[in-house]
């Protein structure tokens, strides 16, 4: 990452990762098995091994796609700010100063809590600042969480 | 914990701010501050609207809902004679709507906050913190003003339209409040009297029907070309052209007269309370913004406005976006000049940003932009100094847009796949509201990433400075529910995890 500091990266658990490939390869297998079955039923065996060889590729491909924006996703605490950078197609890097922290939301789906994973985001009075972490791992998002909202505290500044 | 103050205060506690509310309440300090009447008059407690504010309320659909029914009782509409107690309904239900609301309403300024209380059912209660103050504003609609009432609207940041308003009060008595506000606000003594204020810039009606009538012609130029095409080419055509264009002319017409009914007479002012911007033709509208609040400010120069050399200014304050009636008053996005030269936008950017000591030299972004930007690279620049950010964007139209850096909440850089190819880059330095911010759009990739550095440094710096000389902000920017218990539903796992 040129022209920031490289110590004190820190990026989502690996369970995210883990997470994502559950997603994709649930997607596909149900996908797979529809499209099969449908082009089967309405134009024979072959259609069918051919839908399901482009459900596989595709999902072969959103595989490859999520692991590479599962590796983009990078977040540091510095002294004053937060730096979130993600991104594949599109990269995005965002600096927040703890001092225009409005709130900071912690949630998780159902899938992030089969997965013990929650998303950390913080939220400042500007709609466009996204400071978004996914896939954090329980105790990480309760510390970030604790840790945000006490440098808010701390270095609060009016609007 | 109001009893002890009323018994009797010892004298120390009078000037002890957290009883002060309590000590006003019990006469205590009478002595050391003799209070003008205006203050008393304020002080009575709960207080409610005048007493005609349902009338003016629902005034203009009374009058057409009665208009109505007197055409349709008088048989103009044939058929139906005589009226039914049911045609009454409607006017009678919006009246008693309106006057339950009025007897159920009541207000009061409490110490450092206004109270609003309202609802029938569901009883509201608002609390508005008057240190968080971001605007306030008197509207005066015309049927208002005839009575000489008008409306108090306040603006705060996580509020919108409807929150913070008082409609109607007698027109002293809203004077009264601004004034009582924004002492307040400004961490003055409530009853100080409203500052003297200094006319800055003022908008002649000629100019301003000109801007208006300007902007407007080209639509129904194009439109009356268009029609005229058509019935050159189909004779028959005529009468299948003429409605939609004589609407097209109509709407044309509307948006003149409701830019001239709404900027007539425009004045801006400056005082120590913040911009004052008086506005309006039938309905009058004074809008107070204090400085410190401006988030950005931002120059439009409209394509048909740039022969002559003109510009429109526009100021945004914190709040959340409701539907934006620039009639009203109350909206985040105010105009500061609705059309003025340069030289007048720039004495009011020097008013309404103080701290900006200049203007920061801009600089293009480089030429290979202009693949990603062909229809905007003309007007592409962007600079910043130690206070002041500016941008330059737009195609047709250029839009400058100015962020003092003390306001940034954060800065982004957004690199899209075709700005990766061409090793470019925008930053975004966003401001409070949903789209403010200055775009330093397609900049070099790796100066965009050193800019970024240093736009966040500079912003730190710039709010360190800024923040010792603005209101105090220990309750007002204290993170909103910093670290609350997560609603159980939506994130249990978010809990800290018993150890």
């Amino acid at each position: 990452m040129p022209g920031l500091p490289d110590h004190g990266l820190l990026s989502p658990s690996p369970r995210l990762w883990r997470m994502r490939r559950a997603e994709v390869a649930a997607a596909g297998g149900v996908g797979s098995v529809v499209a099969g079955t449908a082009a089967g039923l309405t134009l024979g065996p072959a259609a069918a091994a051919i839908a399901v060889a482009v459900v596989i590729a595709a999902a072969l491909a959103a595989l490859w796609f999520v692991r590479n924006r599962f590796r983009s996703w990078v977040y540091q605490e510095r002294d004053e700010d937060l730096i979130v950078e993600r991104g594949v197609m599109i990269h995005r890097l965002s600096v927040v100063p703890y001092g225009r922290m409005q709130f900071v939301d912690v949630s998780a789906g159902p899938i992030d809590r089969i997965f013990r994973l929650a998303t950390v985001k913080l939220h400042t009075a500007a709609a466009a600042s996204d400071a978004r972490i996914p896939g954090l791992e329980r105790d990480e998002a309760a510390r970030l969480r604790d840790r945000l909202a006490a440098l808010g505290e701390a270095k609060a500044a009016g609007l | 914990m109001t009893d002890p103050a009323q018994s009797g205060p010892p004298p120390e506690q009078g000037s002890a701010p957290a009883v002060k509310g309590d000590a006003e309440a019990g006469g205590g300090p009478q002595e050391q501050f003799p209070a003008p009447p205006r203050q008393t008059m304020l002080d009575q407690g709960w207080r409610r609207l005048h007493p005609l504010s349902p009338l003016v309320r629902s005034g203009r659909g009374l009058i057409a809902v009665l208009a109505l029914l007197g055409l349709s009782t008088s048989g103009v509409f044939g058929g139906s004679t005589g009226s039914h107690w049911y045609d009454l309904a409607l006017p009678v239900l919006v009246a008693v709507a309106a006057l339950v609301n009025w007897f159920v309403t009541r207000w009061k300024v409490d110490g450092a906050t206004l109270r609003i209380e309202t609802g029938l059912v569901r009883r509201d209660s608002r609390q508005l913190p008057i240190t968080r103050i971001q605007a306030v504003d008197l509207v005066r609609p015309f049927f208002a003003r005839m009575l000489g009432l008008a409306e108090i609207r306040i603006r705060l940041a996580g509020s919108n339209d409807a929150d913070g308003r008082l409609a109607y009060l007698t027109e002293a008595a809203a004077f009264a409040l601004r004034a009582r506000l924004l002492a307040a606000h400004h961490g003055l003594d409530p009853a100080t009297p409203e500052p003297a204020e200094s006319v800055v810039t003022s908008v002649g009606t000629g100019r301003l029907v000109g801007s208006a009538l300007i902007s407007a012609i080209p639509l129904a130029l194009v439109a009356v070309a268009v029609g005229a095409a058509i019935v050159a080419v189909t004779p028959g055509g005529l009468l299948a052209v003429g409605a939609p264009l004589a609407w097209w002319l109509i709407i044309c017409g509307s948006i003149v007269w409701r830019r001239v009914s709404t900027q007539y007479a425009f004045t801006v002012a400056v005082s120590p309370d913040g911009v004052r911007i008086r506005r309006g033709l039938l309905g009058t509208v004074a809008e107070t913004i204090p400085v410190p609040r401006i988030q950005a400010i931002r120059m439009v120069e409209p394509l048909f406005w740039r022969p002559l050399h003109w510009c429109r200014l526009e100021v945004d304050v914190a709040g959340r976006l409701g539907h934006d009636r620039p009639e009203g008053g109350g909206e985040i996005r105010k105009a500061l000049l609705p059309v003025g030269t340069r030289d007048e936008a720039r004495r009011l950017l020097g008013v309404a940003l103080p701290a900006a000591g200049g203007w920061p030299t801009l600089t293009k972004p480089p030429r290979r932009a202009r693949v990603k930007a062909p229809l905007s690279y003309h007007f592409l620049a962007a600079g910043h100094d130690g206070m002041l950010a500016v941008a330059v964007t737009g195609r047709v139209r250029r839009e400058t847009t100015l962020v003092p850096l003390a306001k940034t909440q954060s800065v982004r850089l957004v690199q899209g796949p075709l700005q990766r190819w061409l090793g470019l880059a925008t930053v975004h330095l966003d401001a409070a509201g949903r789209r403010v911010r200055a775009e330093f759009r397609e900049r070099e990739q790796e100066q965009a990433r050193a800019l970024v550095g240093e736009l966040a440094a500079l912003s730190r710096s710039a709010r360190r400075q800024a923040s010792p000389t603005g209101p105090p902000p220990p309750v007002g920017a204290a993170p909103r529910g910093s670290s609350p218990a997560p609603p159980p539903g939506r994130a249990a796992t978010a809990r800290p995890s018993a150890r």
